[in-house]
C-alpha cells in the first residue's frame, strides 16, 4: 500500500506523467465559457432568498434566529374590512421593511427552515455581484422579484 | 586585527585573505502572505543562505473566535459556524458537534440520517484529499495536477450542494438526524429534504470518476522521479515523534500508527463496512502524500458500499422544536478528513452552551513545525509544510 | 547600401520576428496548458479564441504603476529589465533564417551565442539583488548559481556539434547538415531527418536540459519558485519592467529554440529546393521547428514538478557535465577515426 514507490528504470515516471497532459491536451474541457454559456445549479442551491410579502406576517422568527443578524424588519399592524358582513374588523400585519443584507449573510438557510408561514425561499440564482457594499442590501421589492426564480423541489429518492 | 581605514585595507589585499569571512543569518519572514502557507500562517524563519536554522510560526491571523461565538448562540446557529471552521471539508467538521449535542440530549439519529452523515462525510473527506493532491504538487511547482484533481472534487461537491445546497458549507446536520424540511410552513412541512433521485447513482459514477483520476494522479505525480527526489526521505516524522506531538489523521498514519477515529469508534455506522486504514512506514513527505491518496480511494469504496445498503426511513428522531440542551457536558471527536477533531460542550441548560472547545486536527498538527523544520533547505520547508495539510481556519478557529 | 540603414533595417526586421514569435508562444503558453487541464483558457481577447490575449496582457501591464520599492538600488533595478532582454534578442543577430537571411553570419558565432546569452544573467542578478527584498535576493543568488552550473553544459554540449560540423559559424554548422552524407553516398533528401539529432542526440538532450535551466523554467525555475520565494527576483516588479522580464523569458525560450533548431534539427534547410526560395521559406520552417520545441518546452513545464537547488547543481555537475565531456570525447574519437 503505502510503500507501492515505482522504481521501475528511469525516467519512466516522467514520461508516463507526460502521456496524461498530452492525452487531456485533446480531450475536451470540462470548462464553459461563463458569461455566454452557464451552468444550471441545482434546484436546491443557496443561492439567494426570496420573500412573499403576501404570506409574510411579520413574526420577525426569521431576523431573531438569524446567527449574524442580517434580516432587518418593520411592519405595522393594518385593520382590514370584516370578511363577512357585520363580522370584527381584523388586525393585519403588514410589512413597511424587509431587508436582508447579503453582505453579512452567511448563506446558512436557518430563516428559510424556521419561517412558519412559507413567506422565504431558496433561489439559486447567484448573479447579484455588485460593485459597492450598499448595493448588497437588497429590499423587500427586490426580494420579492427572486420569487420567479424559485425552482420546485427535485424530486426524492425512493 | 586592529581596525585600517578601508582605503589602506583594499590596497593589503594579502591581509585580507585571512580575515573569516562572516555571513550573518538572515531573518525571513514567510507569511502571512505567501503562496504556500495555505493561509494567513507567518513563519519567523533564520535562514543561513538556504538553509532554515529555527523556525517559529506565529498564528492567528485568522482567529474568528469561534468558540466564544458559540457561547451566544443556539445550537442551530452554532452548527452553521462549525462548518466554517476547516472550510475544505465542511461536512466533516459539524458531524463531531452535532452527535455531541445528541449525546447531551440523549437522542440517536435515525439509521438512514446516519448513512447519509456517514457518505457526505467520506464525500467532504474525498473532496479535501483533492485538495491536498492539488495543493501539493502546486507547491513543488506542478500546476496541471491541480486541475485534474479539481475537476473531480467539483463532481463531489455538486453532488454535496445537490443534497445540502450548499458546496462548502452544508449545514445540513441537525441535532437527531439530518436537516428534515426545506421550509416550516404548512405548504413545505411535509417537503422533506431527503436525498435527492438520482444521487446514489450519481455517488457510485463520481467514486469511479474519482477512483480514474487517483489513477492519472498515480502518473502524473506519484511516479514522477521529480516528485519523488522531493519528498522521499525529506521531512521525516519518527512514529515516537509523531505521537509525541500529537499529530492525528494521516499525517500520524504515515508515520506507522494505524489509529483511525472511524474504526476506533463508532458514531458512525461505519462498523458495517468494509475498509481499510492505509499507513505509511517512514513517516516522510511522500508517506504523508500515498496515504492520502490511498485514503481517497478508501474513501470511495466506503461510498460504494454505503450507497448500497442505505436503509430507508426517517431522517429526523423525535427532537422539540426548542432546543433546550439539559445540563451536563460531552466530548465527542470524529475522523476529520485532517485528523482527529472533537467538541468539547458544555452546557447549562437552555438554548446556548456554556462553553464549547473545539480541538482542531490542523491546530496539533502545526505544533510539529518548529521541530521538524528545523535545519531543512527553504525548498523543503515548502514541501514538508504542505505535506502536513493544514487549512488556517482549522488552526486558528 | 548603406550601412546604417541596412542596420536599422536588420533591427527592426529581427524585432519585428522575435517579439510577435515571443506573442506567440506567450499565446501557447496560454491555451496548451489549459487544454491539458482541462480548461479552456483565454476565449474573449480578440474575438475568437482569446488570440489577442498576449496583446491584452501586454496593454495592461503598461497602464500598471512602475513601482520602485524605497529599499531598491533605484538604477539598477530600473536597468536590469534591460539587460535581461537585451541578452535574449541579441543572440537573433547570429540565427540564420536562410542562406542569406541572416543579420551578421559571424565566424565564432557560437562563441558570440554563448557569451551574449549570459549577459541576461547579469540582468537577473541585478534585478534579484536591487530589489532590496530578501526574497528576490535568494531568486538571485539561486539564477546565479543555476546559470554558472548550466552554462558550462550548455557550452560543451555545442561544442560536439562544432567538432561534427568543423565551424563555428551557424550558417557553416546549417550547411554542414543539409550536406551530411551516411555512408559516404545517400540523397540529400535524407537529411530532412537532421544527421545532428541522431549522432548528437547526447548533446541535444543535455542543450535541451540546459536551456530549460537557462530560461529558469519548471523543473528548473527555482530563481522564480513561486510557492517558495514568491516569483524570486521578479517580486517587485510591475508595470512595464514586468513586462520586459516577461518578453524577456519569451524571447530567450524563443532564441534558445531557435539556437538548438539551428544546431540539431537542421535549421532553416530543406530539401529540393534551391538557396533563392530557402530565403522566403527559410524563416517559416526555422519558426515552425522552434514552436515545436518550445511545445516541448511548455508541455514540460506544466507536467513537471520543480527539483530543489542542490539537486539541480548535483545534476549539473555530477551528470549533465560528464555526460557532455565524454559526448565531446566520442565525438572526437569519431570525427579522427572515420
Amino acid at each position: 500500500m503505502a510503500n507501492a514507490r515505482p522504481n521501475t528504470f528511469p525516467f519512466r515516471g516522467l514520461a508516463k506523467g507526460l502521456k496524461v497532459t498530452l492525452k487531456t491536451l485533446f480531450k475536451r474541457p470540462v470548462t464553459v465559457h461563463y458569461p455566454l454559456e452557464k451552468e444550471v445549479p441545482v434546484p436546491r442551491a443557496r443561492g439567494v432568498i426570496a420573500l412573499d410579502t403576501e404570506a409574510c406576517t411579520v413574526c420577525m422568527l426569521c431576523a431573531r434566529e438569524c446567527p449574524d443578524w442580517c434580516i432587518y424588519i418593520e411592519g405595522h399592524k393594518e385593520m382590514m374590512p370584516p370578511a363577512k358582513e357585520g363580522g370584527r374588523a381584523r388586525a393585519r400585519a403588514t410589512l413597511d421593511r424587509f431587508d436582508i443584507d447579503y453582505a453579512l449573510c452567511m448563506y446558512c438557510g436557518i430563516c428559510v427552515e424556521v419561517c412558519p408561514f412559507d413567506a422565504l425561499f431558496w433561489s439559486p440564482d447567484h448573479e447579484y455581484s455588485e460593485y459597492g457594499i450598499d448595493g448588497m442590501l437588497h429590499d423587500m421589492d427586490r426580494l420579492t422579484d427572486w420569487l420567479a426564480t424559485v425552482p420546485e423541489p427535485p424530486p426524492l429518492e425512493a | 586585527m586592529t581596525q585600517l581605514d578601508p582605503r589602506v585595507a583594499m590596497h593589503l589585499s594579502d591581509a585580507a585573505v585571512s580575515v573569516e569571512l562572516e555571513t550573518p543569518d538572515m531573518t525571513l519572514n514567510i507569511g502571512p502572505q505567501h503562496p504556500s502557507t495555505h493561509g494567513v500562517l507567518r513563519l519567523v524563519a533564520r535562514v543561513d543562505g538556504e538553509r532554515v536554522e529555527a523556525v517559529e510560526p506565529v498564528i492567528g491571523y485568522m482567529h474568528r473566535g469561534y468558540e466564544k461565538l458559540a457561547e451566544v448562540r443556539t445550537y442551530a446557529q452554532t452548527i452553521a459556524l462549525v462548518n466554517r471552521i476547516d472550510w475544505v471539508s465542511g461536512f466533516a467538521n459539524e458531524i463531531p458537534f452535532v452527535i455531541a449535542v445528541e449525546k447531551l440530549m440523549d437522542v440517536e439519529a435515525p439509521e438512514r440520517a446516519q448513512y447519509i452523515r456517514m457518505i457526505l462525510t467520506e464525500m467532504a473527506r474525498i473532496s479535501s484529499h483533492l485538495i491536498f493532491m492539488s495543493s501539493y504538487p502546486l507547491e513543488l511547482g506542478a500546476a496541471t495536477p491541480l486541475m485534474h484533481a479539481f475537476r473531480e472534487r467539483e463532481r463531489i461537491l455538486e453532488l454535496i450542494e445537490g443534497v445540502t445546497g450548499g458546496r462548502f458549507h452544508p449545514n445540513f446536520n441537525r441535532v437527531g438526524g439530518v436537516k428534515p424540511a426545506a421550509g416550516g410552513g404548512s405548504a413545505t412541512k411535509k417537503l422533506i429534504q431527503d436525498l435527492p433521485a438520482g444521487f446514489l447513482q450519481q455517488a457510485r459514477d463520481a467514486m469511479d470518476k474519482v477512483l480514474t483520476v487517483c489513477d492519472d494522479l498515480d502518473d502524473l505525480v506519484t511516479g514522477n522521479e521529480v516528485f519523488q527526489a522531493r519528498t522521499i526521505g525529506v521531512g521525516v516524522v519518527p512514529r515516537d515523534k509523531a505521537l509525541e506531538y500529537g499529530l492525528s489523521g494521516p499525517n500520524l498514519r504515515a508515520s506507522g500508527v494505524g489509529f483511525d477515529l472511524r474504526k476506533a469508534e463508532h458514531i458512525l455506522p461505519y462498523d458495517g463496512i468494509d475498509f481499510e486504514i492505509p499507513t505509511g512506514e517512514n513517516g516522510d513527505c511522500f508517506d504523508r502524500y500515498i496515504v492520502r491518496l490511498a485514503e481517497i480511494r478508501q474513501a470511495a469504496r466506503i461510498i460504494q458500499q454505503a450507497v448500497d445498503r442505505i436503509p430507508s426511513g426517517p431522517l429526523q428522531a423525535k427532537v422539540p422544536r426548542v432546543l433546550k440542551v439539559p445540563p451536563g457536558q460531552a466530548y465527542v471527536r470524529a475522523e476529520n478528513p485532517k485528523g482527529e477533531m472533537g467538541y468539547y460542550i458544555v452546557s447549562e441548560g437552555g438554548r446556548v452552551p456554556y462553553r464549547v472547545k473545539i480541538r482542531s486536527a490542523s491546530f496539533s498538527n502545526l505544533s510539529i513545525l518548529p521541530w521538524i523544520l528545523e535545519n531543512q533547505l527553504i525548498p523543503d520547508l515548502v514541501a514538508i509544510m504542505g505535506s502536513l495539510d493544514f487549512v488556517l481556519g482549522d488552526v486558528d478557529r | 547600401m548603406n550601412f546604417w540603414l541596412l542596420l536599422v533595417i536588420k533591427v527592426v526586421v529581427i524585432l519585428g520576428v522575435v517579439l510577435p514569435a515571443a506573442l506567440v508562444v506567450i499565446y501557447i503558453e496560454l491555451k496548451v496548458p489549459a487544454r491539458m487541464q482541462s480548461r479552456i483558457g483565454p476565449y474573449f481577447a480578440g474575438g475568437k479564441y482569446g488570440w489577442a490575449q498576449p496583446l491584452a496582457d501586454g496593454l495592461k501591464f503598461l497602464q500598471k504603476e512602475d513601482l520602485v520599492p524605497d529599499a531598491a538600488d533605484s538604477s539598477v533595478y530600473k536597468l536590469a529589465p534591460y539587460v535581461v532582454l537585451m541578452g535574449t534578442v541579441g543572440t537573433f543577430v547570429i540565427i540564420p533564417f536562410g542562406p542569406d537571411l541572416v543579420a551578421r553570419d559571424l565566424d565564432l558565432g557560437i562563441f558570440y551565442l554563448l557569451a551574449i546569452s549570459s549577459l541576461s544573467t547579469l540582468g537577473v542578478l541585478m534585478a534579484g539583488w536591487s530589489s532590496g527584498n530578501k526574497y528576490s535576493l535568494i531568486g538571485g543568488l539561486r539564477a546565479a548559481a543555476q546559470l554558472i552550473a548550466y552554462e558550462l553544459p550548455l557550452v560543451l554540449a555545442v561544442v560536439g556539434v562544432a567538432i561534427q560540423a568543423q565551424t563555428l559559424s551557424l550558417n557553416g554548422i546549417v550547411d554542414a547538415q543539409a550536406s551530411w552524407e551516411w555512408f559516404g553516398s545517400s540523397p540529400e533528401w535524407l537529411n530532412i531527418v537532421p544527421p545532428y539529432l541522431i549522432l548528437q542526440i547526447v548533446g541535444f538532450v543535455i542543450f535541451a536540459t540546459a536551456s530549460l535551466a537557462e530560461l529558469s523554467r519548471i523543473p528548473f525555475d527555482m530563481p522564480i519558485a513561486e510557492s517558495e520565494l514568491t516569483m524570486g527576483y521578479l517580486t517587485e516588479y510591475s508595470g512595464l519592467r514586468f513586462t520586459m522580464f516577461f518578453l524577456g523569458e519569451y524571447a530567450g525560450m524563443v532564441s534558445l529554440a531557435a539556437v538548438a533548431s539551428t544546431l540539431f534539427l537542421g535549421g532553416y534547410w530543406l530539401p529540393w529546393v534551391g538557396d533563392d526560395v530557402l530565403n522566403v521559406l527559410g524563416p517559416g520552417v526555422l519558426l515552425t521547428k522552434v514552436l515545436l520545441l518550445s511545445f516541448i518546452f511548455i508541455w514540460l513545464r506544466w507536467t513537471f514538478p520543480r527539483l530543489r537547488e542542490d539537486q539541480l547543481q548535483t545534476m549539473a555537475w555530477k551528470w549533465l557535465i560528464p555526460a557532455s565531456l565524454a559526448n565531446i570525447l566520442a565525438t572526437g574519437l569519431l570525427k579522427v577515426v572515420f
